[in-house]
């Protein structure tokens, strides 16, 4: 089987019933591996903070991040990091009237014309943004 | 070696290698000394998370394009239908062109078994407990199953209306499978996820005399997440407009001369 999964699913039994979502354990495996390959490259081999940037439209739940990082990252380099989370805005672009406007939701209709039709430009993403390494 | 990612297993999902990068080489003149290696520093990585995912789904867009090979990613909750639609359809359309089936939802323990029943090759990806399929996964899959050119290919991805909406595989088209006996307000419930399906399916409609599902009121409901949205309603059992979805799907699978 995967090994990805294997170690997802090997964190998921020692959590059962805490209520981690496995998905946002699986993006915490991607946090991880990124965090190695960045120590390979850059020389580094502890990180002691970790900066995510989570869109408001990315259907990842920050709770849920915050829940599982310590468990994800433990004998790994970021072992004992803090994390900080920080939200981007959601915004689209009206394809009737062009107007661009915060959105809540990836499905509001835009505040001027009321028009469905609204281009997600901004709020999609989940990003590792920065880090603090030793 | 896998020929798609350069991982060392053939038809395993396996860690990316790490990249080599640049190695912070002391060959300089420095007049800072050697305590940077203990001190804190910054480092920038404005890496999206999905990155990674998303090349992958590049490097299989570009394959399924190359061998004109027309690529669905389903989705749905569980039991919502979806390998008996496959499993329909495929008796229809299999002489016309070439099939073949990624599987990746375990909710049932035989999906790739009753799709090869219908003389078409069927993959099992062992998704193990992970809520989605990715997309390096699917390449290696597409590499195994030895997927034909000018063909259609069906991915059954994991029931689950939540994540598999951010993981492209590589797909021309997400498509959502709906049952009337899920209730008609999912699209509300899981927006993400009928925002990204371009097509609809409106399952078992046999059974709307039985159960309390306004069909035009969910078509309002997707709609609302998503004006562009297609929507078929058909039966997959009793085979009522099973037509318009084997239509459509001929519509697209381009055979070359
Ligand atoms: N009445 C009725 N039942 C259906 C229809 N399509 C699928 N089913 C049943 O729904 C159940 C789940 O179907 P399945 O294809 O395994 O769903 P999946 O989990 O989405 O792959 C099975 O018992 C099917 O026979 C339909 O159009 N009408
Ligand atoms: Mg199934
Ligand atoms: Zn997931
Ligand atoms: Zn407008
Ligand atoms: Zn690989």
């Amino acid at each position: 089987m995967a090994r990805s999964y294997e170690v997802i699913g090997f964190k998921s039994t020692a959590l059962h019933g805490t209520g981690i979502a496995m998905h946002e354990l699986s993006l915490l495996e991607n946090v991880r591996e990124i965090l190695e390959n960045h120590a390979l490259s850059q020389n580094f081999n502890k990180v002691t903070q970790v900066t995510l940037e989570i869109g408001k439209l990315s259907s990842v739940e920050p709770d849920a991040l915050r829940f599982g990082f310590d468990v994800v990252m433990k004998d790994s380099l970021a072992e004992n990091a803090e994390l900080i989370i920080s939200d981007i805005a959601g915004l689209g672009v009206c394809r009737q009237c062009g107007l661009q406007f915060e959105l809540e939701t990836s499905h509001d209709p835009c505040p001027h014309c009321a028009s469905p039709f609204v281009k997600i430009i901004q709020g999609a993403e989940m990003k590792i943004k920065d880090l603090i390494v030793i | 070696m896998c020929g798609i990612c350069g991982c060392s297993q053939p038809g395993k999902i396996n860690k990316l290698q790490p990249v080599s990068g640049r190695v912070h080489q002391h060959d300089h003149d420095h007049d800072h000394g050697h305590h940077h290696h203990d001190a804190e520093r910054l480092i920038k990585v404005e890496q999206d998370l999905l990155s990674k995912n998303n090349a992958y789904a590049g490097q299989n867009r570009t394959y399924f394009q190359q061998h004109n090979i027309f690529t669905l990613n389903l989705v749905s909750s569980p039991g919502a239908g979806k390998t008996t639609l496959l499993v329909e359809t495929i008796k229809v359309l299999k002489d016309r062109f070439p099939i073949a089936v990624i599987e990746g939802d375990q909710q049932t323990e035989h999906d790739a078994d009753r799709i090869r029943a219908t003389g078409v090759p069927a993959l099992q990806i062992n998704t193990g407990r992970a809520c989605h399929l990715d997309a390096h996964g699917i390449g290696h899959a597409i590499q195994e199953l030895g997927v034909q050119a000018n063909s259609l290919l069906a991915i059954e991805n994991v029931g689950n209306l939540v994540c598999p909406s951010s993981f492209d595989l590589g797909e021309a088209h997400k498509v959502v499978v709906l049952s009337v006996t899920e209730g008609d307000d999912k699209p509300l419930k899981y927006p993400d996820m009928f925002h990204a399906a371009d097509l609809m399916i409106i399952n078992k409609t046999d059974l709307l005399p039985y159960v309390d599902f306004d069909v035009e009121r969910c078509i309002n409901y997707a709609r609302q997440v998503n004006p562009d949205i297609q929507i078929i309603q058909l039966s997959s059992t009793k085979g009522d407009n099973f037509s318009a979805w084997t239509d459509w799907l001929a519509g697209h699978v381009k055979l070359e001369a």
